[in-house]
């Protein structure tokens, strides 16, 4: 191909000029991009400085729905329900009162809400929406949006409410939410600012305040543009919050339910963990209250009632409510001396119904004494002088040492309130608090679970399930959060000997199954699901030399506070531990008439998932048993509907 | 120009091309893509994960990309151009039938190792291919009916293509860089007067056709251009965009609330802050100046094109780099436009400031073959 010279030159130009026609519109256009920048950042900037900077674009938040709370079954514990709220705002009603009597006839309202209500109303900014009726029924909804242009200002709203639709059952464990108080935020260092918002309903007590933050989740915000009076006029952006985490709970719901029921009519508490995995599969307290009536504020009178109530319904008995022990606490001490190698488990102490210890007398509970009684004799019978004996051999620092390693005097970690420690006391523990020295009768009482010796009924199951399994079982109390599931809480090998443990649990079973023992009459007669367990009463009076001297007054003849407390512990099946489970009731008299039958039950219903079949009762108790059953599940409407859903 | 004319001996040859590069473009390239980092590494909250790294990277590879492209010999790409353009059809058709679905709209292709966008790819395929063109054109036959109708066809069977995605923004940058080479080149003004009055003439049919049996674009295309006109009417829906950009570049002022102190963009509030709309964060930060200084790079970029253009006497160089210089105002062009209201949200990055690899890989390509005709120039 060939071309002239001129030719190209020609092309060349043309090129150019049009190449430069091109850069010049494109100089242009930039120019008119720079314009525009500098219109938008410069002139315009004053308008939209004001937008971004003085308030009138604010952020508000968008609060997340609270997370739900099930049972290990998936059972719903805790749920958000549709709330219907009439809500009034002020500058658009104008004449409150009159509007207020107006609504009162559409729908009804008592003097004290309508009260509440005006005096909120006029406290609020007047673009404010005041919610004046809460809970209303879906009627009043739509009688209210008939009659809407005779109640300017009146919207009806929906939020969301939390309801516990097992009521009491779970009122210890989940606690409860309410408005957030001044004294909340005081106490507690969270920064969160949906802390800010009127009434937000935040965790007070039990798992609701435990997992307070994983349930509450995150805020959204919402960006809008306001007016000078501060009020809303649109929606500029949005940026969604996250939601509160499920949380699933180890507890099953209808053990739980059982468990509630069974308790009613004591003041007592009882705890049942999985031995296996440390799963607290039901943990109640009774008397107990409906949680339901503080998730709007309850009213004076109600709260006066649960707090002057002397068996104390507001306390969660079963984790921040401590006990001494009593002869439950015998493992405990045998423990020590076995381990210490002082006695062998063979060896026999003798018996004659006291010990003098530094010219005082410690009184076996039998006046006549036991004889000459070895480890399993002891324990099956429950024979005081023998653990004096070897605990003035062993020494309170040991016997406490080892009250810890089973779970005693230690703060279990589970998510609910006020957890109690309890108290496994050193002679150092003694000199600080008491400011005395220890004496050798301190160390007498402790031997027995008396005296300093502080446990919960948390605690003691906790020690149960150890010596069932021989390891480090800890509680565990929630299952999964957002399906995530938490650490088991199965534990290592506890570090002792594993033969002693297995004559304890050999002594344990003789307790219940030998016909001498403390607990015979609470028996598993099945063979498969034998029981191994340990009765305990104990003292919450001293009894006086002079009281000895007339003969010790019977428990019935005493009054409620000064009774005896009534403890039980026990294990089954008892050659393949399943569950542990701990029951006090408080001066409920001997562990052996008033716990124990309570912890047979418990522990069969836990066994059997379900009422047990009457067989695996003593014959002769049967008849009784049968008529309890009955009893109990009119008490249990919750478990009927439960069974109803499933069929 | 034959490169059988080339003076040969004053042309470098082997590793000494480095130093005869378009190295103040390089710089600018370089300075731009610094800003990027720069604004990636705020919008991150301070951080170079997960944005500012990666892009560094991209862009390090994408020097070394453009350096190994600018010491092939420009005729070279020149007689690859016809192939490149094919491959890049046969891509595009291949995203048509079985590419990855992306916000609405089929623009991937997968090749394993990275995500492949043919459109990006055709705005330079199509550049070189009409450059080639109108080198191998005798001058005098470049305004005749038939040969004016050769390059359309080739402009307009990609951007069919791209319309089926679709990808309305795309397709209108490629009939726009066809269109501006075509005029570059020198065909006779009165061809593009009568398209510019049918195109106002199609506009005008867009509108009239809404809502009928024959509606011409998509109602989300539709949505956009309401929007545009009037962002206020749905601030949470499709104005969204455009209210929250107004806000921040609003709330820059002159020298911006300083570096990573910009609210709109902290917050979430503004989508896209690490690709489309990174403009915003920019103009929130460092305010009217930072974002006068950005114009000024790109423009200055345009301007070492055109001169390095304008002095090259082979006549498939100049209309290669002016026409690479042409989509590279476009990018910025719409972009900043869009960002600032003047035109409807089309999706547009910032080039080499936005967040992405195809677009920067793309871009540093064509600043490849625009080094290779400024070393190659003859002399």
């Amino acid at each position: 191909m060939k071309r002239k010279n001129a030719d190209h030159e020609a092309n060349q130009s043309l090129l150019s000029r049009r190449a430069l026609v091109v850069g010049g519109l494109q100089l242009v256009l930039v120019g008119a991009l720079a314009a525009r920048m500098r219109h938008l950042q410069i002139n315009e900037a004053d308008q939209f400085r004001t937008l971004a900077e003085e308030n009138r674009i604010k952020f508000k938040l968008i609060p997340p729905v609270r997370g739900e709370v099930f049972d290990r079954n998936g059972v719903q514990l805790a749920q958000n329900i549709p709330n219907y709220q009439i809500k009034m705002v002020r500058e658009d009603t104008r004449d409150v009162e009159a509007v207020i009597a107006r609504l009162s006839k559409i729908i009804e309202l008592d003097d004290e809400t309508i009260e509440r209500a005006v005096a909120l109303i006029k406290r609020s900014a007047p673009f404010y929406p005041v919610t004046i009726a809460e809970d209303v029924t879906w009627e009043d909804i739509s009688r209210v949006s008939v009659n809407a242009p005779a109640l300017p200002g009146v919207t009806p709203e929906v939020g969301l409410s939390r309801v516990y639709p097992l009521g009491s059952d779970f009122a210890h464990v989940l606690g409860y939410v309410g408005p957030v108080s001044d004294y909340d935020l005081k106490k507690i260092d969270d920064p969160d600012p949906l802390l800010r918002i009127p009434r937000f309903q935040i965790g007070k007590v039990g798992v609701e305040a435990k997992e307070e933050i994983r349930l509450r989740g995150s805020a959204g915000n919402k960006q809008v543009e306001v007016n000078a009076a501060g009020r809303e006029m649109r929606e500029l952006g949005r940026r969604e919050g996250k939601p509160g985490a499920n949380i699933q709970l180890t507890i099953d719901s209808k053990l739980q339910n059982y468990l509630q029921a069974r308790l009613d009519g004591e003041s007592a508490s009882a705890v049942v963990i999985d031995c296996e995995t440390g799963d607290l599969v039901a943990i109640g307290s009774a008397p107990t209250y409906d949680p339901n009536l503080f998730v709007s504020g309850i009213s004076t009178a109600d709260y006066r009632e649960l707090t002057d109530n002397k068996f104390r319904p507001l306390a969660s008995k079963a984790v921040q409510g401590t006990y001494p022990p009593g002869s439950t606490f015998k493992m405990i001490t045998a423990m020590a001396a076995l381990e210490e190698g002082i006695i062998g488990p063979d060896d026999t102490v003798r018996c004659n119904g006291h010990l003098e210890v530094a010219d005082r007398k410690f009184h076996c509970w039998k006046r006549s004494g036991h004889g000459s009684v070895d480890l399993k004799n002891s324990l099956k019978r429950s024979c005081d002088v023998y653990y004096y004996d070897l605990a003035l051999k062993v020494g309170i620092e040991k016997i406490s040492a080892m009250a810890n390693v089973f779970g005693l005097g230690v703060r279990h970690n589970v998510e609910m309130s006020a957890v109690a420690r309890g108290l496994t006391p050193t002679k150092a523990w003694k000199n600080r608090v008491h400011g005395k020295d220890w004496v050798i009768g301190d160390t007498v009482n402790a031997s027995i679970g008396q005296g300093y010796m502080l446990a919960s009924p948390l605690q003691l199951a906790v020690m149960t399930a150890r010596l069932a399994t021989g390891r480090e079982v800890t509680p565990r109390l929630v299952k999964s959060v957002d399906g995530v599931e938490q650490a088991s809480g199965a534990g290592g090998p506890l570090k002792v000997d594993q033969n002693n443990l297995k004559k304890m649990r050999q002594a344990m079973f003789a307790v219940v199954n030998d016909r001498a023992g403390t607990a015979n009459k609470s028996r598993i007669t099945v063979e498969d699901m034998r029981m191994a367990g340990k009765t305990g009463t104990s003292q919450v009076r001293n009894i006086s030399a002079a009281e000895r001297r007339t003969g010790v007054i019977q428990n019935e003849d005493l009054p409620w506070e000064r009774r005896d407390h009534a403890l039980f512990i026990d294990f089954a099946p008892a050659d393949n531990p399943k569950y542990a489970v701990a029951i006090i009731v408080e001066h409920g008299g001997g562990g052996s008439t008033a716990a124990a039958p309570i912890a047979r039950d418990i522990t069969l219903q836990a066994l059997y998932e379900g009422p047990p079949p009457l067989e695996a009762y003593p014959s002769k108790d049967r008849g009784r048993i049968r008529s309890q059953q009955k009893r109990l599940a009119k008490m249990r409407p919750m478990a009927k509907a439960q069974d109803a859903d499933k069929t | 120009m034959s490169y059988l004319e080339y003076t040969v001996k004053s042309t470098p040859t082997g590793l000494r091309k480095i130093l005869f590069l378009n190295w103040p473009l390089t710089l600018l390239l370089s300075s731009a893509a610094c800003v990027g980092f720069l604004m990636l590494y705020s919008v991150a909250g301070g951080s170079f994960t997960p944005w500012a790294e990666p892009q560094m990277k991209r862009f390090a590879v994408g020097l070394v990309l453009m350096v190994a492209i600018g010491m092939t010999p420009i005729w070279f790409w020149r007689n690859l151009s016809g192939f490149c353009y094919g491959v890049t059809v046969i891509l595009l058709i291949a995203v048509d039938l079985f590419g990855e679905e992306g916000k609405g709209a089929q623009r991937w292709v997968d090749l394993g190792f990275m995500r492949l966008q043919p459109s990006e790819l055709m705005k330079i395929t199509l550049v070189m291919f009409l450059a080639a063109y109108y080198d191998w054109l005798p001058p005098e036959k470049k305004s005749r009916p038939l040969w004016v109708l050769l390059p359309i066809t080739i402009t307009l069977l990609p951007t069919a293509l791209v319309i089926q995605q679709p990808d309305l923004g795309t397709s209108l940058l490629l009939v726009m860089a066809g269109g501006g080479i075509m005029f570059l080149a020198g065909v006779h003004w009165a061809y593009f007067a009568a398209v510019i009055a049918s195109g106002v003439g199609l506009i005008v049919a867009v509108f009239q056709s809404r809502e009928t049996s024959w509606q011409l674009l998509n109602n989300y295309q539709y949505r956009r251009i309401d929007t545009f006109i009037d962002p206020s009417a749905d601030p949470l829906g499709a104005g969204y965009h455009i209210t929250q950009s107004k806000i921040a570049l609003g709330s820059g002022g002159w020298t911006g609330r300083g570096f990573m102190q910009g609210p709109q963009s902290r917050l979430n509030f503004l989508p896209e802050k690490h690709t489309d709309f990174i403009f915003t964060t920019l103009a929130e930060e460092f305010g009217f100046v930072g974002g006068i200084s950005l114009l000024a790079i790109y423009l200055l970029v345009i301007f070492f094109c055109i001169a390095s253009a304008l002095a090259n006497r082979d006549r498939f160089s100049s209309l290669l780099i002016l026409g690479i210089a042409l989509n590279f105002f476009l990018f910025f062009a719409v972009n900043m436009a869009m960002v600032m209201g003047l035109i409807p949200v089309v999706g547009v990055p910032l080039p080499l400031v936005s967040y992405g690899g195809s677009a920067m890989l793309v871009l540093m390509l064509a600043f490849g073959l625009v080094q290779s005709a400024h070393v190659h120039r003859p002399r």
